[in-house]
C-alpha cells in the first residue's frame, strides 16, 4: 500500500500555491470593494458566490481533492448534497410559514 | 482458500495472546473483538438500568394517582428511560457490538481501519454514559425534559440539563468515530476478491448506517451545544422570549433523530439478511436489491425528519412534503421484506433460535411499521400525536424490531464469539415468553392511545385503568422472559458445550474460522471467489454436526 | 469439560499484534469523513443563520454595522495566508526540505496566533460596549439584534475554538517533523493536519461575508 501512496501523489509546485493564494486574496479584496455597491437583494448572493469560488480553490488545490482518488470526490459530493438537501427541505418551512 | 482443519485449536482472542492480563487487557485492548465485547457488557448493564426504570413507571401506572412515585420523579423516569435506551443502548447497539466484532471478519480483515480510534470511541461511550448517570445525583435533580430535550422547556427547567446534554454530545462523538471507522474499513480492508457485491449484506447494512452516523450526528451535536450555550449565556437562539424560534430546534433535532431510527433499524435488517439464508439453507433472494435498498433507506430516511413535527406549527407546505416523503421511505423497506420472504420460500427451513427471533421480528416490526403509516399520514397523526399510540408504535419498531434482532444476533453469533452453545430449547421458550409479554404490554397501549391516553402523564382518568393494569402485567411477563433469555445465554457462554466452528452451517467468512476466533482472525488472509451465501461452498458443516455431538458426549 | 485452552499452540508475538498496518489513503479517508462531520456541524449553524436572517433582515443590517470590517478583513487575509504556508509546508516535505517545512509550520502557527489576537481585540471591544450575550444592553435591543449577536458569538466562538485546536495539532506536527516522525515518505499526518487547517479556513471564508459584509 505504500507504493500506492507515492504513485497517487501528484506534486503541486510552490508556484501554483502562490497563484491560488493570490487569487484568494484578490477575491477577498473584490468582495470587500463591491460590498459598498448597492446591488439590492442580490448583494448577498454575490458575496456567497465569491465565497463559493474561494472555497472551491481551497478545496481543489490546498486540500488537494482535484488530484485525489475519485472516491474522495464522490464522498465530498455526498456530504455537500446532504447539506444542500437539509437547507432546501428546511426552507419549505421557513419560507412558507 | 485451503480447508482449515478444525481439530487444530489455536489460542483465541479470549486468552490474552501478547496482551496485559486481567481487566486492563480488556479496557485498553485495541482488538476489535474485545472492543465488541466491551460494548456488549456495558450496553447490557445500561439496558438493565433502563428496564428497571420502565418497570417502576409501569408500576406507577397501576392506578390513577400516586402508587410508587410522585409526578416529578415520573418525569425524570421517562426522560432517563428514553435517554438510556436511545443514546446508550439502541444507537450504539448492533454496530458497536456485532459490527465491531464481525465487520472485519466478514470482510476478511484483521481489524478495523483505525483500531485505536475504535477503543477511543468505547471510552467516549463510557464517559458519556457516566455523565448521564452522574447527573442523577447532583443538585437540582435529574433531567425531566423527555429524551427529546425540547426547548424552551429545556432552557428553563431547573433540573440538571447540562450534564446529560454533554453526555449525549460525547456519545454522538463516539458514534461518529465508529461510523467513520467502518466506512474506511469497508473501503480499504476488503480481502482480495471481496468486491462490493461479494460483501455480506450485514456489511452493506453497516456501511449504510455508518454514513448516516457520519452525516447526521454532527447536526444534533451542534443543537445540543447551542442548548447548553443558551442555558449558560442566554444567546437567545432558541429562546422565544429573545426572538429565537423553538421550531428550528425541532428541525435540527429531528434532522438527526429521524435518521437515527435508521441507525437503529438498518443493522437489524442486515442481521436478518444474514440469519435467513443460513437457516433457509439457500442463498438470499435478490442480493443486490437488498444491498441497494439499504443505501436507499439511508438516503431517503434522511429526508423525512419533519414528520415528527406535524403538530408543531410548521408550515403546511412542509407538512405535506414530509408526509409524502414519509410514504416513499416505505418502498425500500418493502423491497427488503419481499426478498426475505422469497428467500424462505422453498428453502429447507431449520427453525433454530436465531430464526425464531427473526420470526418475532417480522411479526412485531410489521405491526410497528403498519401503525407507522397511520402516524405518517398527516390527517390521522394530528389526532393521535403524543398519545400512547405513539409510545406503542415506537416500542414495536425499536424494541420489536431492533432489540428483538439484537437478541437474535446474540443467539446467532455468541457460539462463534465464545465457542460455546446455550440451551436451544430454553432459548425458544424464552422467546415465547418475550413474545407474549411484549404484546400484552404494548398492544394495550395502542388501544389506550386510540382512546386518548396522552403520553408522559403520571396519572390518568379512571376509565383507562383496566388496560393499564393489563399492560403492567405484560411488562412483568416480558421482563421475566428477558431474564430467562439472558440467564440461558450467560450460562451457555460459561458452561455450555462446545459449539464447533460452524454450528448453523453459515456460509460467510466468520463461520470458516475457529471459534472463538484467534487474535488476528485468519491464519492467512482468505481470497474470495464466490458470493457470500453460496451454500455449496460452506466448509465442513456436516462434520461440525458430528463433532458437536461427539464433544457433547464427552462432557 | 474440555478446556478450550488444551493443546493450544502459542501464537507468535509478532503475529499477535495484527493492528499495525499503514495505509495513507485510508488515513486520509478517515480524515475527510471527519471533516464532513465538521462541515455539517457548522452547517446546522448556517441553517439557523439563514432562517434568522430571513426573519430579521433589517435588524441584522443594523446590528452588523457595529462589527469592525477592517479587523474582519485582516483576519480573512491572515487566515488565507496561513493556509498557504500550511500547503507550502507539505510541498516542502514532499521534496525532502525538512527545514523549510518546519519554518512554514512555524509561520502557520504565528498567523493562527495573530488571528486569535485580532479576534481577542474585536471581542473585548464589543464587550466593553456592553454587547455580549445576556448583557443588559443587549437584552434591551430588538430581538433581531439579540439573535444576530447570539449567532455572531456562537459561530465565531466555535470557529475560534477550532483555530485553537488547529494550533495544538500543528504544534504536534512540528514535533513530529523535528523528530523525523514525518518524512518525505510518510507525511500523511502532516497532510491530515493540513486538511483540518484548511477546513478552518474554509468555514471562515463563509463566516466573513455573512457577518462583516451585510449592507
Ligand atoms: C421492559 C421494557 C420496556 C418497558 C416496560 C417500557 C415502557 C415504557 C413506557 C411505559 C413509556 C412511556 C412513558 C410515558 O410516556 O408516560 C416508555 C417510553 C419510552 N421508551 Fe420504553 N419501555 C421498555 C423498553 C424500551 C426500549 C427497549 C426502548 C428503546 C430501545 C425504549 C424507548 C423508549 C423511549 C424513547 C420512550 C420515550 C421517553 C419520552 O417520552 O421521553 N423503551 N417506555
Amino acid at each position: 500500500m505504500t507504493d500506492n501512496h507515492n504513485k497517487e501523489h501528484h506534486l503541486i509546485g510552490y508556484g501554483t500555491y502562490f497563484m491560488i493564494w493570490l487569487s484568494l486574496i484578490s477575491l477577498t479584496v473584490l468582495t470587500v470593494s463591491i460590498a459598498g455597491v448597492n446591488f439590492g437583494s442580490i448583494a448577498l448572493l454575490i458575496a456567497l458566490l465569491i465565497a463559493a469560488i474561494k472555497s472551491g480553490l481551497v478545496i481543489n488545490y490546498f486540500m488537494h481533492i482535484k488530484f485525489d482518488d475519485i472516491i474522495f470526490k464522490i464522498f465530498f459530493l455526498v456530504a455537500m448534497a446532504t447539506l444542500f438537501a437539509i437547507f432546501v427541505l428546511t426552507s419549505f418551512d421557513i419560507f412558507f410559514r | 482458500m485451503a480447508n482449515p482443519t478444525i481439530a487444530e485449536k489455536f489460542e483465541s482472542y479470549l486468552d490474552y495472546p501478547g496482551m496485559k492480563k486481567g481487566l486492563f487487557g480488556w479496557i485498553f485492548s485495541i482488538d476489535h473483538k474485545r472492543i465488541g465485547l466491551l460494548y456488549l457488557v456495558s450496553m447490557v448493564l445500561f439496558f438493565a438500568v433502563g428496564v428497571t426504570l420502565a418497570f417502576i413507571m409501569k408500576l406507577e401506572m397501576l392506578s390513577p394517582g400516586k402508587d410508587v412515585v410522585d409526578p416529578q420523579t415520573y418525569n425524570t423516569l421517562f426522560t432517563l428511560h428514553g435517554v438510556i435506551m436511545i443514546f446508550l443502548f439502541i444507537i450504539p447497539g448492533i454496530p458497536a457490538v456485532f459490527g465491531n466484532f464481525f465487520l472485519p471478519i466478514q470482510l476478511g480483515a484483521k481489524d478495523v481501519a483505525f483500531p485505536r480510534l475504535n477503543l477511543l470511541s468505547w471510552w467516549l461511550y463510557m464517559i458519556g454514559g457516566i455523565f448521564a448517570i452522574v447527573s442523577l445525583f447532583l443538585q437540582g435533580g435529574p433531567i425531566d425534559t423527555g429524551w427529546t430535550f425540547y426547548v424552551p422547556y429545556s432552557i428553563r427547567t431547573t433540573t440538571n440539563v447540562i450534564l446529560p446534554l454533554l453526555g449525549a454530545f460525547i456519545l454522538g462523538f463516539s458514534s461518529i468515530l465508529t461510523g467513520l471507522n467502518f466506512i474506511t474499513t469497508v473501503h480499504r480492508l476488503r480481502a482480495p476478491g471481496m468486491t462490493f457485491f461479494k460483501m455480506p449484506l450485514f456489511v452493506w447494512a453497516l456501511y449504510s448506517t455508518a454514513w448516516i452516523q457520519v452525516v447526521s450526528t454532527p447536526v444534533v451535536g451542534i443543537t445540543i451545544v447551542l442548548v447548553i450555550i443558551e442555558r449558560i449565556f442566554q444567546i437567545g437562539i432558541f429562546d422565544p422570549a429573545l426572538g429565537g424560534d423553538p421550531i428550528l430546534f425541532q428541525h435540527l433535532f429531528w434532522i438527526y433523530s429521524h435518521p437515527a431510527v435508521y441507525i437503529m433499524i438498518l443493522p437489524a435488517m442486515g442481521v436478518v439478511s444474514e440469519i435467513l439464508p443460513t437457516f433457509a439453507k439457500r442463498t438470499i433472494f435478490g442480493y443486490k436489491a437488498i444491498a441497494y435498498s439499504s443505501l436507499a433507506i439511508a438516503f431517503i430516511g434522511y429526508f423525512v425528519w419533519a414528520h415528527h413535527m406535524f403538530t408543531s406549527g410548521m408550515s403546511d407546505t412542509s407538512r405535506m412534503i414530509f408526509s409524502l416523503l414519509t410514504f416513499v421511505v416505505a418502498i425500500p423497506s418493502g423491497v427488503k421484506v419481499f426478498n426475505w420472504i422469497a428467500t424462505l420460500y422453498k428453502g429447507s427451513i431449520d427453525l433454530r433460535p436465531p430464526l425464531v427471533y427473526v420470526m418475532l421480528f417480522i411479526f412485531l416490526f410489521s405491526i410497528g411499521g403498519l401503525t407507522g403509516l397511520i402516524l405518517g399520514s398527516l390527517a390521522t397523526d394530528v389526532h393521535i400525536h403524543d398519545t400512547y399510540f405513539v409510545v406503542a408504535h415506537f416500542h414495536y419498531v425499536m424494541f420489536g424490531g431492533t432489540i428483538i434482532i439484537l437478541f437474535g444476533a446474540l443467539h446467532y453469533w455468541l457460539p462463534k464469539m465464545f465457542g460455546r452453545m446455550y440451551n436451544e430449547k430454553v432459548a425458544n421458550i424464552a422467546a415465547g415468553i418475550i413474545f407474549v409479554g411484549f404484546n400484552i404490554l404494548y398492544f394495550t397501549m395502542f388501544i389506550l392511545g386510540y382512546q386518548g391516553m396522552p403520553r408522559r402523564y403520571w396519572s390518568y382518568l379512571p376509565e383507562y385503568q383496566t388496560l393499564h393494569i393489563i399492560s403492567t402485567v405484560g411488562s412483568w411477563i416480558l421482563i421475566l422472559g428477558m431474564i430467562v433469555m439472558f440467564w440461558n445465554l450467560i450460562y451457555g457462554v460459561l458452561k455450555g458445550k462446545s459449539a464447533g466452528d460452524n454450528p448453523w452451517g453459515g456460509t460467510t467468512l466468520e463461520w470458516q474460522i475457529q471459534s472463538p476466533p484467534i487474535m488476528e482472525n485468519f491464519h492467512e488472509i482468505p481470497t474470495i471467489t464466490h458470493e457470500p451465501y453460496y451454500h455449496a461452498a460452506a466448509i465442513n458443516t456436516e462434520d461440525n454436526k458430528h463433532k458437536k455431538i461427539d464433544e457433547g458426549e464427552n462432557e | 469439560m474440555s478446556k478450550p485452552n488444551e493443546g493450544v499452540e502459542k501464537v507468535p508475538l509478532h503475529l499477535a499484534d495484527p493492528h499495525h498496518h499503514k495505509d495513507a489513503i485510508g488515513a486520509k479517508m478517515g480524515m475527510w469523513l471527519f471533516l464532513f462531520t465538521e462541515l455539517l456541524l457548522f452547517g446546522g449553524l448556517f441553517l439557523l443563520y439563514m432562517a434568522y436572517r430571513l426573519q430579521y433582515t433589517q435588524d441584522f443590517v443594523i446590528a452588523a454595522k457595529e462589527l469592525n470590517l477592517m479587523m474582519g478583513t485582516i483576519n480573512t487575509i491572515v487566515l488565507l495566508t496561513s493556509s498557504l504556508t500550511m500547503a507550502l509546508s507539505i510541498a516542502a516535505i514532499q521534496r525532502n526540505k525538512k527545514t523549510l517545512a518546519i519554518w512554514m509550520l512555524v509561520v502557520t502557527v504565528a498567523f493562527a496566533l495573530a488571528f486569535m489576537v485580532i479576534k481577542y481585540f474585536e471581542w473585548t471591544a464589543k464587550i466593553h460596549h456592553g454587547i455580549y450575550p445576556g448583557s443588559p444592553d443587549l437584552l434591551n435591543m430588538p430581538n433581531g439584534e439579540i439573535i444576530f449577536y447570539g449567532m455572531y458569538y456562537s459561530m465565531t466562538g466555535l470557529h475560534a475554538l477550532h483555530v485553537i485546536i488547529g494550533v495544538v495539532i500543528i504544534l504536534f506536527m512540528l514535533v513530529f517533523l523535528i523528530r523525523d516522525k514525518i518524512t518525505q515518505h510518510d507525511y500523511i499526518k502532516l497532510e491530515n493536519a493540513g486538511l483540518y487547517w484548511h477546513l478552518v479556513d474554509l468555514i471562515w471564508i463563509f463566516l466573513y461575508p455573512l457577518f462583516y459584509l451585510i449592507h
